[in-house]
């Protein structure tokens, strides 16, 4: 069975369509990327997933639950279950980067627990194993203010890792880093993939990135899913159809 | 040549402005028959009485423990406002702010009773509560916590509101509660801002409370009206030393811990 499937998915703003009927499938396992111009819908197909926005009708499947029809106890868990990695790391700049890492185990606690801040001993192990493992441990007690672009993301997937998600989704992670740092993320995610098993789902501006890192594509226009297929499939013609035009302009802009 | 166009009517803009200002000023003047010569002319009279009669001679000083145990009482009785307001006004503040409000009755409710609370100066407050109230200090310690409540109900929204919807977000994603993303990401990010406003408020009061006392009839501004209405006028002058030091050394001190938490 699919790890995630998506069905008529609708939703709109006011009258305007952001995403009309969208259907597709994920394997557990993937690196899924999500390309299209800006206001084509990207972030709002990713953030229906996890229900930060409520789409209209359709369904989404995920670990065999209709997300969209979960009551409030219930998304908690599955939320759990999904990461998110965003555009501007969105982390708390005053706490510490371990602070922040931790903040990825609430899902799994009481509020109470939560608000006392209550962490086994094996969760702030894990934490430190994970900024170990994205090279930014000997950061672990700076405030996250004091971090660059790259190191914040860091902490971000960190905190997305030690959710223990099945599911990860980045809006953008590198659209705010420099080329070097983006490379960096970029081979972090395709290695949770590959080691961890972790389906990871990427909305990205580039299309050469989303080539050389995916395994499948995804293409919306103007909220229309006009692309989906391996990621060789992904030509020119494509292209153009995904960013409305032709090629030799998108090259040109 | 646009640029230097718009530049030539900006500047007409502003001597049109001014033109304006000094009519209001001048109708104004003429209303009320404000005789600005005189005024000015009677300043260096003022200025002799001042220097003759507030002039704090040692026996003065012998009233110096009762009114340094009710500009304490005052103090105390500010601070005490202060903070029980801004334990309100945490929870006024994320119902209001946009970032952290769940339904719009809450938000309105808040946004309402800041609004109100905070419109009505101090003085006012303290003249309303003493029809009901009576002269005591119950009357001069609600009068500030109004005010306080809602001049920091709305500071805190807005600190709160600055620090975004971004991690906000992130911890939702993340299957936390309303309550954990509160306390743990938003709280801590706005805390400083908070402080610092509350602070503020602190001093504020301290000040409001002279002004509160005299009509309420309690606490330093109680003394002050008192030494003024039996003519000695030097503990009148030693009892304004008093306040200003009083103000100095809070406001040094609350800078102090402000540079230290922000
Ligand atoms: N909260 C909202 N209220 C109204 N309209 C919205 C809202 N959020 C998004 N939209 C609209 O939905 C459309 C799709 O937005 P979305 O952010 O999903 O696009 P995107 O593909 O992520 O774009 P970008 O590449 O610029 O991030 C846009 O036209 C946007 O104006
Ligand atoms: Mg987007």
């Amino acid at each position: 069975m699919a790890l995630l499937e998506i069905k008529a998915l609708n939703k709109s703003y006011q009258s305007q369509h952001v995403l009309t009927n969208i259907d597709f499938t994920v394997e557990t396992g993937e690196f899924l990327s999500v390309i299209g111009p800006s206001g084509a819908g990207k972030s709002t197909l990713l953030r229906c997933i996890n229900r930060l926005v409520e789409a209209d009708s359709g369904e989404i499947i995920f670990n065999g639950e209709n997300i969209l029809k979960l009551g409030r106890k219930s998304l908690r868990k599955e939320r759990a279950n999904i990461g998110m990695v965003f555009q501007h790391y969105n982390l708390v700049p005053r706490l510490t980067v371990i602070e922040n890492v931790l903040h990825g185990r609430f899902g799994y606690k009481s509020t109470l627990q939560g608000m006392l801040g209550v962490f086994s001993e094996e969760e702030k192990e894990r934490a430190f194993y994970l900024l170990e493992k994205l090279g930014i441990v000997e950061h672990a007690y700076k405030r996250c203010d004091q971090l660059s672009g790259g190191q914040q993301q860091r902490v971000g997937i960190c905190r997305a890792l030690i959710q223990d998600p099945k599911l990860i989704l980045c809006d953008e992670p590198i659209a705010s880093l420099d080329p070097h740092s983006s490379k960096v993320i970029m081979d972090y995610l395709k290695s949770i993939t590959e080691e961890l098993g972790i389906t990871c789902i990427v909305n990205l501006h580039q299309v050469e990135v989303a080539q050389s890192y995916s395994n499948r594509i995804i293409g919306l226009n103007k909220g229309h899913l006009v692309f989906n297929g391996p990621n060789r499939q992904l030509d020119s013609h494509y292209i153009g159809e995904v960013y409305g035009m032709d090629t030799r302009e998108l090259i040109t802009v | 040549m646009l640029a230097d166009q718009t530049r030539l009517s900006r500047k007409w803009q502003h001597i049109f402005l001014l033109i304006i200002v000094c009519c209001f000023t001048w109708i104004a003047i003429e209303m009320v028959q404000f005789d600005f010569y005189q005024s000015l002319l009677s300043i260096p009279t003022a200025g002799l009485w001042m220097i003759e009669n507030l002039w704090i001679t040692a026996e003065t000083w012998r009233e110096f423990p009762d009114i340094m145990l009710k500009l304490v009482e005052t103090i105390l009785m500010s601070v005490a406002a202060t903070t029980i307001a801004a334990f309100i006004s945490f929870f006024l503040g994320i119902a209001g702010s946009t970032t952290t409000r769940r339904n719009g009755l809450m938000a309105g409710l808040s946004r309402g009773i800041a609004s109100v609370a905070r419109n009505i100066p101090v003085v006012a407050w303290a003249l309303i509560l003493l029809l009901s109230f009576g002269q005591n200090s119950l009357t001069g310690f609600l009068a500030l916590f109004v005010g306080t409540v809602g001049f920091l109900t709305r500071a805190f929204m807005e600190s709160i509101d600055e620090v975004g919807l971004k991690s906000f977000e992130a911890l939702t994603a993340t299957g936390a509660t309303y309550f954990q993303v509160i306390f743990k990401a938003v709280i801590p990010q706005a805390l400083p801002q908070m402080l610092s406003w509350v602070l503020f408020m602190i001093e504020t009061n301290i000040r409001s409370a002279t002004l509160v006392g005299i009509l309420t009839g309690t606490g330093i501004g109680y003394t002050f009206d008192l030494y003024y209405k039996t003519l000695n006028y030097e503990a009148v002058a030693l009892v304004t030393l008093l306040i200003i030091l009083t103000v100095i050394v809070i406001e040094l001190t609350s800078n102090r811990i402000r540079k230290v938490i922000l």
